[in-house]
C-alpha cells in the first residue's frame, strides 16, 4: 500500500537525469503548472456538482419507486464497462456524423461541435461517476426512519421545509462520501481530457501521464503526483465524519 | 352541557388497495380537554385513527371534522394537533434544544420568544439543564420527555400519543402514565392515547374506545367498560374474565353451568342464549358446602398482590380466581359471588342497542354496586 507512494516521493527528487533536485517542486510553483491546477479543481467541482445535482433526485425518485433495486441495478450497471469502451462509444455519439448532431438536424438546429467542447467532457464525466454518487446517497435515503418526515410534517414543516431540515441534513453523510468519490478520481481524469476534450482541457492527470509517457520526466510527474495526493488527503479529511454541531 | 366536539369521525373507513379495511366505517366524537384512549390489539386500526387526525394519512371515505370544519384534505402540517411517535422520532442531527424549537422555527417566531418557550417547555417535562444535550445522550425515558416538549410547545389542542410508553421498563412506565394524566390535567388539552396495554388504558383515561378489526367494538368510561363489557372480545380484553355459556331464563335470573343465578340483567328474550361474565377478583373462596359453584383447584400461582387458581368445575368449564386466600392443589373448593358480580352479554348486540338496554337498568335501585 505504502511502497508506491514512498517510491512516487523519492522520484520527485529526482531529475530527468536521475539526480537529487528540488527543482522540480519549483518548477510545480511556475504559472503553467498552477493554472493547470487551478483548471483540475474547477473542473473536478464542475463534475461533482453537476453529478450532486442529477444524482440526488434521482436517488430520491428511486427510494420512492417500487422496484428500487431493480432501478438502482440498472444504473450501476454502466459502471461495470471499460472506462475506455464508454468514452469511444461517446466518441460515436458526439462525433460531426453522430447520433447527438443527428438529433440536432432532425430539430432543424444543425451541426454543432459537441465532441472536444466542455461541455461534453462535463457531461461524460458526468456519466462515468454519477453512479457513484448516486449509490451513498439512494443508501443514506433508503435508510432515513420515515417517521422523522411524519413528525416533520405533524410539527408544521412543508415538503421543501422538511426536505431542507430534516432529509437533507440527515442524508448528508451519503452526499458527502459520494462527492468524495467522484471529486478525488475527478482530480486526476486523464484519458477523457484528451479522447472528449481533445486536449483542450489539461489537468494534473493529464499532466502526469504526459511527463511518465510522453517526455519521459518521471521526477516531475512525480512531483505532481505528491500535490495530487496530498490534495486528495486534504479534501478527505475537510469531509471525513466529523461530527457536526446542533444547530442547523 | 354539551360542549362542541374537537374531534368528529364520521362514518370513516380507510382501505389500501383490496385489503379488507383497516378502519371500517368509524364515527365518534372526542370533547375538548378529555383524556382518551384508543385500546385495542395490534393491527386493529387504532394507530390509523391517529394517523387520520394528524393528516399523515387520508380517509378513503367519511368526514373528519376539528371543532366543526371538515378537515379530511387539509395537511398534516396545517393541523392543530401535534404527536408524540412510538419511535419518538427525535431528529438525530439536532440537540435536545432544537428539536423542542423545531416546531417554531417553522413559524418564523422570533429567537427570544422561542427560547422563552422552549424553557418553559423543557421545565414542564422537567427537563431543564438537559438543552445542549445530543438525542443519542438521552435515556429512554428523557427522550420521551423531549418528545412530548417538542409536541406540547406549540400549543396544540390535540396531542396525540402513539404507544409512547411501550419502549419503557415497567417502573418507568408506571411513573411516565402518573405524569402524563397529570400533564393533560395541567394543560387542559384533549389527549389521544394509543395503547394495547389495558391496564395503561384504565388507570389514565377519561374515556376508553376499545377497537377491533378495524371497528369501534366499545366506547366508555374505564369503570363502564370494566364492569359492563359488551362482548367477548371487550371481556377478555380489558381484564381477565371468566366467560361462559348461559342461557337468560327471564329478567334477573341466569342458567349457566346447569344452575340457576339470581343476577342484575334484564332487557332479554325469555330462554335467550347468552355468555356471562364474572371477573376473578369477584369470586370469592368458601368450603363447598357455602359455595354456589364447586370446583376442583387445578394450579395456583402467586401473583404478589393475590393468588391465581386456576381450577374446573365438574362440567370442564375453567374458573381463574384471585383470591388473597390460598387453596392446595387438588382441593374442591366452593365459590361464591355477588349477583352483581354477573355480568350478562348478549350475542352480536351493537353499541347503541347496548347503551339503551343498560339505560332501562336504571329503574332498578342499586346496580351500581360492585
Amino acid at each position: 500500500m505504502i511502497m508506491p507512494i514512498l517510491l512516487i516521493v523519492y522520484y520527485s527528487f529526482l531529475d530527468i537525469h536521475g539526480n537529487f533536485t528540488l527543482a522540480n517542486y519549483q518548477k510545480f510553483f511556475t504559472p503553467v503548472y498552477l493554472k493547470m491546477t487551478l483548471s483540475s479543481f474547477w473542473y473536478a467541482l464542475l463534475i461533482t456538482a453537476v453529478s450532486l445535482l442529477v444524482a440526488y433526485p434521482t436517488a430520491f425518485l428511486l427510494t420512492r419507486t417500487k422496484y428500487k433495486q431493480l432501478w438502482l441495478l440498472l444504473i450501476i450497471l454502466p459502471s461495470w464497462i471499460n472506462l475506455l469502451l464508454k468514452a469511444y462509444s461517446f466518441i460515436g455519439i458526439f462525433g460531426t456524423y453522430g447520433f447527438a448532431n443527428a438529433l440536432l438536424e432532425v430539430f432543424g438546429i444543425g451541426k454543432k461541435q459537441i465532441l472536444f467542447t466542455d461541455f461534453s467532457f462535463i457531461f461524460v464525466s458526468v456519466y462515468i461517476f454519477i453512479p457513484f454518487m448516486i449509490l451513498p446517497i439512494f443508501n443514506a435515503l433508503d435508510k432515513l426512519n420515515p417517521s422523522f418526515i411524519d413528525a416533520s410534517r405533524d410539527l408544521g414543516a412543508s415538503g421543501w421545509t422538511t426536505f431542507r431540515r430534516v432529509i437533507f441534513p440527515l442524508t448528508f453523510d451519503g452526499v458527502k462520501s459520494g462527492c468524495q468519490v467522484v471529486f478525488i478520481p475527478a482530480l486526476s481524469l486523464f484519458m477523457l481530457t484528451r479522447l472528449i476534450a481533445g486536449n483542450r482541457v489539461i489537468t494534473l492527470g493529464t499532466a502526469v501521464e504526459q511527463h511518465f509517457l510522453v517526455t519521459q520526466d518521471w521526477g516531475m510527474g512525480s512531483t505532481i503526483a505528491v500535490f495530487l495526493i496530498i490534495s486528495m488527503v486534504i479534501i478527505m479529511l475537510l469531509t471525513g465524519n466529523k461530527k457536526r454541531g446542533g444547530v442547523g | 352541557m354539551t360542549e362542541q366536539p374537537i374531534i368528529r369521525f364520521e362514518n370513516v373507513t380507510k382501505q389500501y388497495d383490496d385489503d379488507p379495511p383497516i378502519l371500517d366505517n368509524v364515527s365518534f366524537e372526542m370533547e375538548k380537554g378529555k383524556f382518551y384512549t384508543l385500546l385495542g390489539p395490534s393491527g386493529c386500526g387504532k394507530t390509523t385513527i391517529l394517523r387520520l387526525i394528524s393528516g399523515l394519512i387520508e380517509a378513503t371515505s367519511g368526514k373528519i371534522y376539528f371543532k366543526d370544519k371538515l378537515i379530511n384534505h387539509v395537511p398534516a402540517n396545517k393541523r392543530q394537533v401535534n404527536t408524540v411517535f412510538q419511535d419518538y422520532a427525535l431528529f438525530p442531527h439536532l440537540n435536545v434544544y432544537e428539536n423542542v424549537a423545531f416546531g417554531l422555527r417553522i413559524r418564523k417566531m422570533k429567537n427570544d420568544e422561542i427560547d422563552k418557550k422552549v424553557r418553559e417547555a423543557l421545565r414542564f417535562v422537567n427537563l431543564v439543564g438537559f438543552e445542549n444535550r445530543e438525542i443519542k445522550e438521552m435515556s429512554g425515558g428523557q427522550r420521551q420527555r423531549v418528545a412530548i416538549a417538542r409536541a406540547i410547545v406549540n400549543e396544540p389542542e390535540v396531542l396525540l400519543l402513539d404507544e409512547p410508553l411501550s419502549a419503557l421498563d415497567l417502573k418507568l412506565r408506571t411513573e411516565m402514565q402518573y405524569e402524563l394524566r397529570e400533564l393533560q390535567q395541567r394543560l387542559g388539552i384533549t389527549f389521544v392515547f394509543v395503547t394495547h396495554d389495558q391496564e395503561e388504558a384504565l388507570a389514565m383515561s377519561d374515556e376508553i374506545f376499545v377497537i377491533n378489526e378495524g371497528k369501534i367494538q366499545q366506547k366508555g368510561t374505564p369503570r363502564d367498560i370494566y364492569d359492563e363489557p359488551i362482548n367477548r372480545f371487550v371481556a377478555n380484553f380489558i381484564g381477565e374474565s371468566n366467560i361462559i355459556k348461559g342461557k337468560m331464563i327471564r329478567d334477573f335470573l341466569v342458567e349457566f353451568d346447569g344452575k340457576q343465578f339470581e343476577c342484575v340483567d334484564q332487557g332479554f328474550s325469555p330462554n335467550e342464549p347468552v355468555e356471562v361474565v364474572i371477573r376473578p377478583e369477584d369470586l370469592e373462596i368458601t368450603t363447598p358446602d357455602r359455595g354456589k359453584l364447586n370446583v376442583k383447584v387445578d394450579t395456583v400461582l402467586f401473583r404478589g398482590v393475590h393468588y391465581e387458581l386456576c381450577s374446573y368445575d365438574e362440567n370442564g368449564n375453567e374458573w381463574i380466581i384471585h383470591s388473597t386466600k390460598k387453596a392446595e392443589i387438588g382441593a374442591e373448593i366452593g365459590l361464591y359471588f355477588e349477583p352483581e358480580a354477573i355480568h350478562v352479554m348478549r350475542f352480536g348486540e351493537t353499541e347503541e342497542e347496548f347503551d339503551a338496554r343498560l339505560e332501562s337498568y336504571d329503574s332498578y335501585g342499586d346496580k351500581d354496586a360492585d
